[in-house]
């Protein structure tokens, strides 16, 4: 440890040190407190703040029963499939169209492609507040009568992320050897077979990258699945919104039911970090 | 099989490879992939209607999550290899210039379907009624400019615009540079701790927070943490979100936002800091500047890109700020901001047209926007 600090001649600075680990530890006492309430009882809860349990971790009585009562009492656990049918098509068809295009605006010259793009990044900042009113009309009974069920969140998800899969793998793609391209053409290979033989494969990492972070969004998302979802198939986010609004009775769920809904997005944080990191990094910074 | 041609394609490979046949129009494959595209978009749209009129049929939600992702990726290459079929089948000057919008035809689609046609039809419905069935006129714009609650709002917006992303860039600047000077191990576990609340949603974030923010009667154990340290030092307990003095209710909710972006402005801005020259930090040293006067002269003004980049994307996202709003006051107590207002208008009033004309007010407030990040863009390409 003390040798990579040493790889510049820098001295231990001891400012950084102190300043970080108390912004870590501010930075991480939210969420402890989190998961410490949901293993108590409600008038455990009640009767002393959670950093009192942490401080008498053997005389406190930790219990299971929040998450029990949650998972069955409040449906969660009929949302969390609901969450999984939702964000896993939500965020692996948008790819499959946007790989296509951005193979377009990276290895093809057209007439027009300047603009096509410009459009691309102009609908990045556009609010997805406007498609709304129009979609709501357009799925519900007037419309194709389909509301209330998966396949409008999946095709707003799409739809919506659609402009940043395409512009996070063209960027990537632009920084792949164009030499490749060229000598697949010289080869007679048609754009399609470089597309699928080349240019797929190795933007792999671009496409896990997205894909992280679509995952966390889609999963994450509150006002599409509670404008677009019925009850039954509603998401985990929508379920700990709602126990949010009660007070009193069953509020004990509420921490349980919050870390329910924060499972699989930190599993996916914590295995796919280096992905994450470099779809943010390719995405808004170029390189 | 057929090759591009080019002016890159040497000239003598033209010979080689071009059999003549191939660059003949061919009406049958034409036509096959054509009917191979209309049966196969055909098909799709009837699998997924029946996911929305019949879910029964598929037993459960898994089965129709499953057939869906299967049908949606597999019917896109299919879709992808019939329109290349028939680009290919064309004479081979049309397929050539045709090819590229083949590629991009279904993604434009798309997004031209769930944000395009949207954004007009959403301009139209703001001039009609509470149920998009006849126009009136600038009555919406004129209801929503005269509600003090529309104005009220646009004051707690431009508020949290001016402290978030602002904030925001601020501590991920501190945060990457100190982390820089962490041993590795020191550095990549800060890091990811302070990284994480990314993976948290709005929704479980304010949750988090309402643990801190909580209140109890005075004399009894305050079990929310910032009121356990508020009385600590003698004070009374508050309920904080319903402080409107100075601002504080909206101030702590900008805190959860912060809390949750910080971790995003860190990890760029580090990235941008690692990247910045070694020597241009050594020639400062040696020039006897200390480390303050490094980071002021030399590292931020090679990191002032990065630091843009970070303050526009928390500042579009701070724009549309809802779900921590929405779920901690829902606007009460002063506290409202425009997205809110907007979901209230289209979810709890059935007001379509005054939300239309308030997301189109959303929609000219980020206009700027997107002018700044085509200028940015084309700076960068140019650059780069």
């Amino acid at each position: 440890m003390s040798r990579s600090l040493m790889r510049d001649g820098r001295p231990r600075s001891f400012v950084a040190i102190i300043t970080m680990v108390l912004l870590t530890i501010l930075w991480t006492i939210p969420t402890i407190g989190l998961l410490v309430t949901s293993f108590r009882s409600r008038d455990e809860a009640a009767a002393s703040g959670w950093w009192t349990a942490l401080a008498r971790p053997f005389t406190q009585d930790w219990t299971t029963a929040n998450y029990v009562g949650v998972w069955t009492g409040s449906d969660m656990g009929n949302a969390f499939l609901n969450s999984i049918a939702v964000a896993v098509p939500a965020t692996i068809i948008p790819i499959m169209f946007a790989a296509f295009a951005a193979y377009a605006f990276a290895f093809m010259s057209f007439p027009f492609k300047e603009l096509f793009f410009l459009i691309i990044i102009g609908v990045l900042v556009v609010p997805i507040q406007v498609a709304f009113t129009p979609m709501l009309n357009l799925l519900g009974p007037n419309g194709l009568g389909v509301s209330g069920q998966y396949i409008g969140v999946w095709l707003l998800h799409t739809g919506f992320g659609m402009p940043l899969c395409i512009y996070t793998l063209r960027n990537y793609m632009t920084t792949l050897p164009r030499s490749v391209v060229e000598s697949a053409k010289v080869d007679g290979c048609s754009h399609f077979q470089t597309f699928w033989r080349l240019i797929a494969p190795m933007s792999l990492p671009a496409i896990a990258a997205f894909a992280t972070l679509q995952f966390l969004w889609v999963w994450n998302d509150l006002l599409i699945a509670k404008l677009f979802l019925k009850q039954e198939n509603t998401t985990v986010i929508v379920q700990l919104q709602q126990l949010l609004g009660t007070q009193g009775q069953g509020q004990e769920l509420l921490t349980a039911g919050a870390f329910i809904t924060m499972l699989l997005p930190m599993i996916v944080f914590f295995s796919l970090q280096r992905f994450m990191v470099r779809g943010m990094t390719s995405g808004a910074v170029k390189g | 099989m057929m090759s591009i041609q080019t002016s890159a394609v040497p000239a003598q490979r033209q010979q080689v490879t071009e059999p003549k046949q191939q660059q003949r129009f061919r009406p049958g494959r034409a036509g096959l992939a054509l009917l191979g595209m209309v049966a196969i978009v055909w098909l799709l749209a009837n699998l997924f209607l029946a996911f929305g009129y019949y879910p029964q049929w598929f037993g459960s939600k898994i089965v129709i999550a499953i057939v869906a992702l299967i049908a949606g990726v597999g019917g896109a290459a299919v879709l992808f290899t019939f329109l290349n079929m028939f680009v290919e089948a064309l004479p081979q000057r049309m397929s050539l210039s045709i090819i590229p919008y083949a590629f991009l035809l279904p993604a434009l689609a798309l997004v031209a379907l769930v944000l395009l046609y949207p954004a007009v039809q959403t301009i139209n419905y703001s001039f009609a009624n509470s149920d998009s069935t006849a126009y009136i006129g600038l009555q919406n714009y004129q209801t929503i400019f005269t509600d003090s609650e529309f104005w009220a709002s646009i004051v707690n917006n431009i508020l949290w615009l001016l402290v978030v992303p602002a904030v925001t860039v601020a501590i991920g600047v501190v945060v990457a540079v100190l982390a820089d000077k962490l041993s590795a191990t020191g550095e990549k576990t800060a890091k990811s701790l302070i990284f994480l609340p990314m993976a948290i949603s709005f929704v479980s974030a304010t949750a988090i927070w309402g643990l801190i923010y909580a209140y109890d009667n005075p004399g009894s154990p305050q079990t929310g943490l910032l009121n356990a340290i508020w009385t600590s030092f003698g004070g009374q307990p508050q309920t904080w979100l319903t402080i409107e003095t100075a601002k504080l209710n909206s101030l702590l909710l900008m805190v959860i936002l912060i809390w949750l972006q910080a971790g995003f402005s860190m990890i760029l801005l580090s990235a941008a800091i690692k990247g910045v020259p070694e020597d241009t930090i050594e020639a400062a040293r040696i020039d006897g500047a200390t480390e303050f006067q490094i980071f002021r002269k030399v590292v931020i003004p090679q990191v002032r890109g990065t630091m843009i980049t970070v303050f526009v994307t928390v500042f579009i996202l701070v724009l549309k700020i809802f779900d921590i709003v929405y779920v901690s006051t829902n606007g009460a107590y002063d506290t409202n901001v425009i997205a809110n207002l907007f979901f209230n208008k289209l979810f709890a009033a059935s007001e379509a047209g005054q939300a239309s004309a308030i997301v189109v007010v959303l929609l000219v407030a980020v206009s700027p926007l997107i002018w700044f990040q085509i200028r940015h863009f084309r700076e960068e390409e140019s650059a780069g």
